[in-house]
């Protein structure tokens, strides 16, 4: 499952955030000044010089802005314990959003598998309740760092089925894939089971990375929360991780094992 | 409420006071006074009311304990709600309005027809009130009725910037009682609107506890079984929607008031048996429906809106947001009587109490099952057996334009064959009096005049410029059609609706009906006499007898999910005006494509309700739309101006669903 760990290089933050910086102050604020200066009530017969002076109401065009972490974890086997997170937040307007998504290990004072992501996100036209992303990612691990372009949708399924699925290339004819999707189960009003998968594909082997070809790993898991509000839910549920193909194979080499089953406990919060 | 330590703030509103007292005169100074001494103390209390023709309104921010935590609200005159403010038909008036706070305010007079430039709406009538200034309303009253008013600045009329208006009729009110009370009904919630706008953008649900879980399924199984209870849950699931939609903002943040008092408190209006008790009731809350009753009593409906209608006795009635009922009732027994007002999705209820003395209570009733959407709600026809209308006469070039349940892209025309077996006798409001059959754009449209009765009389070109008078026992219908007998028009649909199926939209329905005759979803069969919208039939004729000229047809729409709200598919950022003529008489129909209740309103213009009572028609100044309905109204454009039209669901308006109509 671990494809390399190490401290996070500084350079690789640097840029994440540079790349994060540039989204926002270009796409976001941009499309949205576009969309203010198209004022409604351009021609009004009656009143219009007062129609010009007066601050339209924002109605149906206000910036908002969310940060959530569904997963920030702790996961044991009882031998070894390791720090997960995975969170997204965005800003911006219905119609013009920047995203950001992160996740990644920490165990043992190294932070492995880690990513950080930045996107220009939009609703897709003709599909209700999905958005269309593009932007970047910047794996946070050892050997050559890599920038990853990056293509997705993310949104909800018929059969409110989260579901988010991208696409990755990069230099060198690399492409990637990842899948990730989730459901949440109402137990009770507050007590709810959320089952949760992520899948992982490359279409070029990277030995430096230690990645094979074809369908590579698989973190999977159910977690039950409890809300004591909707924005704070300690949570405790078990997760299993596996690699598989030539990425197993990798490991196997490497002596670390394929299969990774864990408790996990934890806090899904969000402001 | 309790404990609340005015003292800090009693000098500023002493001040207030006095000055009130001076600009009010006597009534208003007694009035004022019994108010404050109320307001001050931990017994109930009912906002002040003033009189007369000069009011000074200062609005500040204004610590209030609704709930048991202290939290600040936005104030007149130091009272939330803000005082009653009693005027009378045929005085001018002039309101000096203060604004104490640090940010922009405002002050709207819902349903008072009033010049366009004094109609309170930021970036339409005027720019708002800036921190410090005075702004002064003057203008004249022509009508009478029980009204409201509220701030039209983002979410101050949540944080309690509103009061009730009542205008005594200049000619002696020709609705009897002995004594009157207003009951505003409003809901409070501790968090900052701003905060509860952006939680429902992050999760619409946030505030729905009272959603589907594994232990409703299994109850469901033991009830329906285990296969139609898979089919429906599946159903449901596969259009991303939950039937426990009743309301956005629920009893989870909401304490429900009755005249600024939670349930715990009790507010009490006093009687003496034998007394008609006339209950001007206003819904000034942001985002509730109230379902509204007095175990033991009757109510009689007299008012809908500031205008009478023809007596209704009833047990209970909905009111939607904005919507006013005057009611009167008799209690005869020297005993007490809980007006009870339970929210329409259940999650809470306000409540008061009629008694002859003070400190008596009665039984608080349980609250209502909690209701379900249904497929009629989702515009997905009769299979729970209803009789459908409104697909009469449908061709399939119309169908084209109604989409069919449009749900992510997949694009699935509703068979016309099932409109061809709807029972229509069913449906007694379905009359042809021209109220919008025709269901899909393109279409021309029959229209009968209702006015055929009428003494012939040609107006010039200029008539409908000059307002209409509120109907009234003196007012005669001023505008005729030439004709004797049926007289057919052609009605062409002025604006083909051009929906915008973008990502603003997440549902079309494909039969969309007519629920006039529906009292509202968790109402029917409940054993009870509950009014609708069938039974309002206006007290005196229409003001305006011309037939409309043209149409207009708006649908509601919106994401659930992306809490985006709009007409048309688009929300107010992305739209234009609707442009109206000086003095032309307009058909507005509005075809809801969601699975929630909109309470339409249109500022400074009537809206005359086709329930089928044809001349009779009720005036009304906020319309509900129910799910999947088409509802029509016809409306004279006889005031020039710019116009707010919108949801008065507080967060559906800020999300989008607003517009201007300009007349010119």
């Amino acid at each position: 499952m671990r494809r390399g760990r190490s401290v996070i290089p500084r350079q690789t933050v640097r840029l994440a955030v540079l790349a994060l910086a540039s989204v926002v102050t270009c796409i976001a604020p941009g499309a949205d000044r576009a969309q203010v200066s198209t004022s409604p009530m351009s021609p009004a017969p009656t009143t219009a010089s007062a129609a010009t002076e007066m601050q339209m109401p924002e109605m149906g065009n206000q910036i908002f802005e969310h940060m959530l972490f569904n997963q920030l974890e702790g996961r044991t086997d009882g031998l070894s314990s390791e720090f997960r997170w995975d969170g997204e937040g965005w800003i911006g307007t219905d119609m013009n959003r920047a995203w950001f998504k992160s996740e990644g290990f920490a165990g043992n004072g190294i932070v492995s598998d880690g990513d950080i992501e930045a996107f220009y996100d939009r609703p897709v036209p003709r599909l209700r309740y999905f958005d269309g992303q593009v932007g970047l990612r910047e794996d946070i691990d050892s050997g050559p760092h890599c920038t990853w372009l990056a293509l997705g949708i993310e949104g909800l399924a018929p059969g409110f089925f989260e579901f988010e699925p991208t696409l990755y290339i990069r230099d060198g004819g690399h492409v990637a894939g990842r899948i990730t999707g989730s459901y949440d189960l109402l137990i009770t009003q507050r007590l709810i089971a959320q089952p949760e998968l992520e899948v992982d594909f490359y279409g070029k082997s990277d030995p430096p990375r230690r990645l094979g070809t074809g369908f590579s790993d698989l973190d999977t898991g159910i977690r039950v929360r409890y809300e004591i509000s909707r924005k704070f839910a300690p949570y405790l549920g078990f997760a299993y991780a596996r690699e598989f193909g030539g990425t197993a194979t990798f490991s196997r080499q490497a002596g670390e094992s394929t299969a990774d089953p864990r408790f996990v406990f934890g806090l899904r919060v969000w402001y | 409420m309790q404990r609340r330590n005015l003292s800090r703030y009693m000098p500023v509103s002493r001040r207030d006071f006095v000055h009130a007292l001076a600009i009010g005169g006597t009534m208003a100074a007694v009035a004022a006074l019994r108010g404050w001494s109320a307001f001050a103390a931990s017994t109930p209390r009912t906002p002040a009311i003033l009189t007369g023709t000069d009011f000074d309104l200062k609005i500040d921010s204004w610590p209030v304990d609704f709930t048991g935590r202290r939290s600040f609200a936005t104030a007149v005159n130091g009272s939330v709600p803000g005082p009653t403010l009693r005027w009378r038909e045929g005085d001018t008036v002039t309101l000096a309005v203060t604004n104490r706070m640090k940010k922009s305010a405002s002050i709207h007079w819902h349903g008072v027809r009033v010049p366009a430039d004094m109609d309170g709406v930021p970036g339409l009538s005027y720019p708002g009130i800036d921190s410090g200034e005075t702004f002064v309303y003057r203008f004249p009253v022509k009508q009478s009725g029980t009204y409201w008013y509220h701030s039209h600045t983002r979410f101050q009329e949540q944080t309690g910037l509103l009061g009730a208006l009542i205008i005594e009729p200049q000619y002696g009110d020709p609705i009897e009682f002995d004594r009157e009370y207003v009951v505003m009904l409003t809901d409070w919630t501790d968090t900052d609107p701003e905060t509860v706008f952006g939680n429902l953008k992050e999760e619409s649900e946030y505030y729905n506890f009272h959603q589907r879980t594994v232990g409703t399924f299994f109850s469901d199984v033991r009830r329906h079984g285990l296969r139609s209870t898979i089919s429906d849950r599946l159903l449901w699931a596969r259009m991303n929607m939950t039937p426990t939609d009743f309301a956005d903002v629920t009893g989870a943040t909401y304490a429900y008031l009755v005249n600024g008092n939670p349930p715990r408190a009790n507010w009490t209006a006093l009687f003496r048996p034998g007394e008609k008790v006339r209950l001007r009731f206003i819904n000034g809350s942001s985002m509730t429906f109230f379902d509204v009753r007095i175990p033991g009593l009757l109510m009689t409906v007299v008012q809908a809106d500031g205008n009478d209608v023809e007596p209704v006795v009833v047990d209970e009635f909905r009111i939607g947001v904005a919507e006013t009922y005057d009611v009167i009732v008799e209690p005869k027994a020297d005993a007490a009587y809980t007006i009870f007002a339970q929210s329409m999705d259940r999650s809470g209820y306000a409540r008061g109490t009629l008694a002859p003395r003070e400190g008596m209570t009665a039984d608080v009733p349980p609250m209502d099952p909690r209701p379900l959407r249904t497929m009629v709600d989702m515009g997905m026809g009769n299979m729970g057996g209803m009789n459908m209308a409104g697909m009469d006469g449908m061709t399939e070039e119309d169908m084209k334009d109604i989409r069919g349940m449009n749900m992510g892209g997949d694009q699935k025309t509703a068979a016309g064959a099932e409109a061809g077996g709807m029972d229509m006798q069913n449906m007694p409001d379905v009359k042809m009096d021209g109220a919008g059959e025709r269901s899909a754009p393109g279409a021309t449209q029959v229209f009968r005049s209702e006015t055929e009765n009428d003494a012939p009389m040609r107006m010039g070109n200029d008539q409908g410029t000059i307002p209409f008078p509120q109907p009234g026992p003196g007012v005669m219908a001023v505008v005729v059609e030439p004709m004797a007998g049926y007289r057919e028009t052609k009605l062409e649909l002025s604006n083909p609706v051009h929906m915008h199926l973008g990502p603003e939209v997440d549902m079309v329905p494909a039969h969309v009906t007519k629920r006039l005759n529906d009292a509202g979803d968790g109402l029917n069969g409940n054993g009870r006499r509950v009014l609708t919208y069938a039974d309002l039939r206006a007290r005196y004729k229409g003001a305006d007898g011309r037939p409309p000229t043209h149409e207009i047809e708006l649908h509601l729409s919106g994401n659930m999910q992306r809490y985006i709200w709009g007409f048309n598919g688009k929300t107010f950022a992305q739209s234009e005006p609707i442009d109206l003529k000086l003095g032309e008489r307009v058909r507005i129909v509005l075809v809801n494509d969601t699975m929630m209740e909109h309470p339409i309103h249109l500022h400074g213009l009537w809206s005359e309700l086709e329930n089928g009572h044809g001349p009779f028609n009720p005036y009304k100044h906020t319309v509900i739309v129910k799910p999947s309905e088409r509802v029509s109204y016809l409306v004279s454009a006889d005031t020039p101006g710019q116009w707010a039209y919108h949801c008065h669901l507080l967060y559906h308006m800020q999300a989008g669903m607003f517009r201007a109509v300009v007349v010119s």
